[in-house]
């Protein structure tokens, strides 16, 4: 959905809860906001007991005092008997502030939650920030983030990446869930926002054109489809590489032109990283 | 002369104030995305600019204010001077208009002018803003708008578009009307042709380059293609690409993609234009496409070459007369500074 689309959503009056398959399997509930779930009517231990990760979305172009009480009083609520669960704060609408009142506005958010919680003896809970907006990519990076955290293989699949690339010169890898344009690992080299952007582009491009010329594709021939496999070059010199990893996963590598030449090579090297990237799964399972 | 005149063709872009004239024309000639056209003021008077589309061919764009005064001013004391050598009018209505009736009297009134002025020009009117009605209404709505739009034309034969900055819409209805300005279109077409059949293609689809617009395209799929708009649809997924490359300070210069049931290459053909070929699947290596694309480019090449030569030959013509004046303006300094001096003191006057 567009981000200009938006606006015709109606408010949230019950918990969603919308099952998210792919690579591995998630369930986001989404509440309503003015429901207070802390009200002994609602089984705490239903709704906390198996979760992963708490995103608290706050409006950051609105008064943000009370529902950061709010937050507060879930936090300590959830830390008594849930300590494990990753606690998220997705500072969110700074489309509309600038970038000095965006920063502003996330130290004073931390600060306040931080003397908050030592106030009631919790002090060292790991509360992460994010500062998000649908009207560019920077929520993606977020969400990308939280799942992140959630993936039992992470420290593999980076592992995985790194050798990928220092054996291909590749410069950046990254591995994309397709539907959901997050990118769940890259290589242990800084992302910048750019290279993820054009990635992230790269995956419209990619489905937008499979869309519409895939129709030829014939249903009974399915089983044995091979893994798409694209190149784009820019006039830069660089070159993005971009590989179908399996249903839900799709690998992009940004590189320098001299690096494609030998383009065998990378494409081996990648079936290789495929093949094991399939067996961290296996065993995972 | 008359040649270069040929070449540059004027087109009006007229409508109300806030309709979306300059909005439009940014997206499709500036690169601007949907969004960053917030930032656009308002009109003043006219802005004009020029655009060159296929090298060759240059379109005079006359995007008018659309504010009652100017409205006003243009069909009074400029009405000469804006309606006469119209190539093309684009006339653009906001679908949100409360005085709808009032936006028909006005344009009435362009469409009088411009048939008393230039008689042969094309009427392309566009009902924009779409976005903002209910997807199932805006077939229904849209073809209303467009019987009255005809019913108010005095007579001459328009084309509606039904627009929106926001999808792909805008790309057909521009598409459409660069088409019927491209001179040498019928010969590009049977070149085409033959590119598509003799790289086997399953569809090719060529492109002008920085606007993306969709020039010509053939399509020899057996099997229907389920996207009619596919067209448009990729001008506005190449765009927004080029528009994120153009963050990272780059172009992009060439796209492939290998898929289950397809192969498809975008490509540079000529300074000018992209190229896109759909193969089916397995039936050529991506490397021999890519040859082919290359082959052909060569071929282009001279022929967008010959049909600009054509013209440059026509304006040699009188260029050789100005080409003349210039031999004996030198001769005039061999004699002496006096000479230099004579004809600054023609040009002065």
């Amino acid at each position: 959905m567009p981000p200009t689309e938006t606006l015709f959503l109606e408010s949230t009056t019950r918990i969603q809860k919308d099952p998210i398959h792919s690579f591995m399997d998630f369930q986001v509930w989404d509440f309503p906001g003015q429901l207070n779930f802390l009200d002994p009517t609602f089984d705490f231990d239903h709704i906390f007991g198996e979760l992963g990760a708490l995103i608290w979305v706050i409006d950051a172009q609105d008064e943000y005092l009370e529902p950061l009480s709010k937050l507060h009083t879930t936090i300590i609520a959830i830390q008594r008997f849930y300590p494990a669960i990753n606690i998220e704060v997705f500072v969110h609408k700074v489309d509309g502030l600038s970038d000095e009142y965006k920063l502003d506005t996330q130290r004073d958010i931390m600060q306040r939650t931080q003397d908050e919680l030592s106030d009631n003896g919790f002090d060292n809970v790991q509360v992460s920030y994010h500062l998000t907006s649908i009207y560019d990519h920077s929520i993606f990076e977020a969400f990308s983030k939280v799942i992140q955290k959630l993936i039992p293989q992470l420290g593999t699949l980076e592992n995985l990446l790194n050798i990928l690339c220092s054996n291909s010169g590749i410069e950046k890898a990254f591995l994309f869930d397709v539907l959901s344009k997050i990118y769940i690992a890259t290589d242990s080299s800084p992302v910048d926002m750019q290279s993820y952007e054009i990635c992230s582009d790269y995956i419209d491009v990619i489905v937008d054109v499979s869309e519409i010329y895939g129709y030829l594709v014939d249903p009974l021939q399915e089983e044995a489809t091979v893994e798409a496999s694209s190149i784009i070059r820019l006039q830069n010199g660089m070159v993005l590489y971009l590989r179908e990893i399996n249903k839900y996963l799709a690998l992009i590598c940004l590189m320098r032109k001299d690096s494609i030449e030998k383009q065998g090579l990378v494409d081996f090297n990648v079936q290789v990283f495929q093949n094991a990237l399939q067996r961290v799964f296996e065993v995972g399972r | 002369m008359e040649e270069r005149k040929g070449r540059k063709k004027k087109v009006l872009l007229m409508g109300k104030s806030g309709s979306g004239k300059s909005s439009m024309r940014s997206i499709v000639f500036s690169n601007y995305v949907a969004k960053d056209t917030r930032r656009l003021g308002a009109t003043i008077d006219v802005e004009h600019s020029h655009v060159r589309f296929l090298g060759n061919l240059t379109l005079n764009l006359w995007d008018c204010g659309g504010q009652d005064a100017f409205m006003e001013n243009y069909l009074a004391t400029q009405r000469d001077h804006i309606f006469r050598n119209v190539e093309v009018l684009i006339y653009v209505f906001d679908i949100e208009s409360r005085e709808f009736e009032r936006d028909l009297i006005t344009y009435s009134s362009c469409i009088e002018a411009l048939r008393d002025n230039s008689s042969n020009a094309r009427i392309f009117c566009l009902v924009h803003k779409m976005d903002l009605v209910q997807t199932e209404l805006r077939e229904r709505l849209f073809n209303e708008r467009r019987d009255v739009l005809v019913s108010r034309s005095l007579g001459l034969a328009i084309t509606c578009f039904q627009t929106s900055i926001w999808d792909e819409t805008l790309y057909k209805a521009w598409a459409g009307i660069v088409y019927t300005l491209i001179p040498n279109l019928p010969q590009l077409e049977t070149h085409l042709h033959r590119f598509a059949s003799i790289a086997d293609a399953e569809e090719v689809i060529l492109f002008e380059r920085t606007t993306f617009l969709v020039i010509s395209h053939v399509t020899r799929s057996p099997i229907p293609n389920p996207f009619p708009d596919r067209f448009e649809k990729i001008s506005n997924i190449v765009k927004q690409f080029k528009q994120s490359c153009s963050k990272m300070a780059s172009n992009f210069t060439a796209f492939e993609l290998r898929a289950a049931g397809f192969s498809a290459f975008i490509d540079v053909l000529t300074p000018n234009t992209y190229i896109l070929v759909v193969m089916p699947a397995g039936a050529a290596e991506s490397a021999t496409t890519l040859m082919n694309i290359a082959v052909a480019r060569k071929h282009f090449e001279k022929l967008e070459r010959d049909s600009s030569v054509r013209g440059v030959e026509k304006l040699g013509r009188d260029s050789s007369v100005r080409g003349a004046e210039k031999d004996s303006g030198v001769r005039g300094s061999e004699k002496g500074g006096g000479g230099v001096g004579e004809k600054d003191g023609i040009n002065g006057n």
